[in-house]
């Protein structure tokens, strides 16, 4: 397999670009208005960004015949988990200065905080689970299963935006259309190989 | 111990290595750069702070404003350029950061306000003409948006009432509908079939009529932007913003209640009243508390936004839970 090393050390700084740039703004008072609101959008949308990118390897790798993409994986997913948890901070900080106590109330009156909060406790095994050693001790398969969790999170995300927009639903609905496209391949590609098993193997050359 | 002078290394030797040890780092440096500020490029490319521009217009001229302020206590009013920065206006963006820089050439002059239907004298008004109906107040008002952030803001304006007197509403009148101008020339968004165009809202005729109810063409001793409704519209404090009309052309007096946009768009979420109650919740959002533009942290939402006082009479012997 190619050496990746220096490609995942520019995956890694790229990363947090962003956060710096949000940073650098925020410092300079160039978010606006409201500056808060805009933290926690923004941190909101790059967990989403960074998770579609984490589901997009894998389609892409068979697609263009790259395996060695699959190296960058889960440091896409490490940032989505990342962004998840500093958007989650935002909200429990600006939102809720704190008071925990609040948080359980804010949960049943606020569906779409509910639906966010289930999105982010999805993240956090596969967080858990991201280290080589998990992956070892998990086997492979188990931890391959285990996070296709990815996906419901990526939905709940979605979900989660869609349902705190006011009319304009334009980008979570690009969301959405992305995480179906995707979910949509993972489920044509597993059929496909369910049939290949179960029908008796097609003649060579026979395209399927 | 004697040290040799190093003459015996190669020249040429050492400046190949120090080449091939440079140009490695070099290459590796400047694919980190050219990835880093494409990231960054793209990032500012899809943030929407990149597209805010300071507002500024034609804001040379002040109108001297009779202070008469209802001021909200000891809270301040919130700076002119988060007012004229943060907008919802759909016409023009639905990114509260664009409207400005969208609404830019917005043409408000001339402009005819037509005010009609159940009245005894209806009469197209030039802007002008309507303006001279009464002298205009500061009135320091706080905004509640339905999102939950809130402003504080010094309107110039005068009572709608004075206008509403002088085209003599007749007996059947029961309500003022409000129409905002559609111009898809000037106004980019109205292509987009978010909202049912133009702009509707509407009041009871006893909210209409009531001393805190203005039309306002200032804020800040100047002219409005366009942003912020240039060149009329209506400010009804005690309810969420969206029920306080930009850029009015028509206003109607009628006996039946008005299809309003944004309660036709979700008549479960957005109800025609739509006072300030913090006990009564957006279906999908808390009405609790809102945000201050400009603090930290969120402040208590007030009952019809802190004016209880002067309009829960409206409401008298009405459940505010059903009547949203």
């Amino acid at each position: 397999m190619k050496d990746t090393r220096f490609a995942r050390f520019v995956l890694l700084v790229n990363g947090i670009v962003p956060l710096v740039l949000l940073g650098w703004d925020a410092y300079h008072h160039r978010l606006g208005a409201n500056p808060l609101e805009f933290i926690t959008h923004t941190t909101g949308t790059l967990t989403l960004v960074f998770l579609l990118l984490s589901l997009t390897v894998t389609p892409l790798r068979k697609l263009l015949g790259l395996p060695w993409l699959i190296r960058f994986r889960r440091m896409l997913g490490v940032y989505a988990f990342f962004y998840g948890s500093l958007h989650l901070l935002t909200y429990v900080w600006f939102d809720k200065s704190f008071k925990i106590g609040a948080v359980p109330e804010d949960i049943l009156k606020r569906p779409f905080i509910a639906v966010g909060m289930l999105g982010f406790l999805l993240l956090l095994p596969l967080a858990i689970t991201s280290t080589n050693g998990m992956v070892k001790r998990l086997g492979g398969k188990r931890w391959g299963r285990l996070h296709r969790a990815a996906y419901l999170a990526a939905l709940l995300g979605v979900i989660h935006y869609w349902m705190l927009v006011k009319a304009d639903t334009r980008l979570p609905m690009a969301f959405g259309g992305v995480v179906g496209a995707l979910l949509g391949y993972r489920l044509v590609a597993a059929l496909i190989r369910r049939s290949r098993r179960l029908a008796p193997a097609p003649e060579r050359g026979e395209s399927v | 111990m004697l040290i040799r002078k190093p003459d015996d290394i190669k020249f040429a030797e050492v400046t190949d290595e120090s080449l091939y040890f440079n140009r490695r780092t070099f290459i590796r440096g400047a694919v980190l750069a050219a990835t880093t500020t494409a990231t960054g490029l793209l990032y500012r490319a899809l943030s929407s702070t990149s597209k805010q521009a300071p507002a500024e217009g034609d804001t040379a001229n002040t109108i001297a404003g009779e202070y008469r302020a209802l001021a909200p206590g000891d809270e301040q009013p919130t700076s002119f350029e988060d007012i004229t920065n943060y907008n919802n206006f759909y016409e023009f963006s639905t990114d509260k950061r664009a409207v400005a820089a969208e609404a830019r050439n917005f043409v408000t002059r001339p402009w005819t306000v037509s005010v009609e239907g159940l009245v005894h004298k209806p009469r197209v008004f030039d802007l002008d003409g309507l303006l001279k109906i009464s002298p205009p107040e500061e009135r320091i008002y706080r905004l509640r948006c339905v999102e939950g952030w809130s402003m504080v803001i010094p309107w110039l304006g005068f009572p709608l009432a004075q206008l509403l007197k002088q085209v003599e509403p007749q007996s059947q009148a029961r309500y003022v509908k409000f129409v905002t101008l559609a111009d898809p020339s000037q106004m980019p968004n109205l292509g987009s079939d978010l909202l049912d165009w133009p702009y509707v809202e509407g009041l009871r005729l006893d909210e209409a009529m009531h001393p805190l109810t203005i039309l306002s063409h200032g804020l800040y001793g100047k002219p409005l932007l366009p942003q912020n409704g240039a060149p009329l519209r209506l400010v009804v404090p005690w309810k969420y913003g969206f029920k306080s009309i930009k850029s009015i052309i028509t206003i109607r007096l009628v006996e039946d209640m008005p299809k309003t946009t944004w309660n036709a768009y979700a008549p479960h979420e957005y109800g025609f009243y739509s006072n300030v109650n913090p006990h009564v919740d957006h279906p999908r959002w808390s009405q609790a508390t809102e945000r201050r533009i400009g603090e930290f942290g969120r402040r208590d939402t007030l009952l019809f936004n802190g004016y209880a006082e002067q309009v829960a009479g409206l409401y008298s012997g009405m459940d505010l839970k059903v009547y949203f």
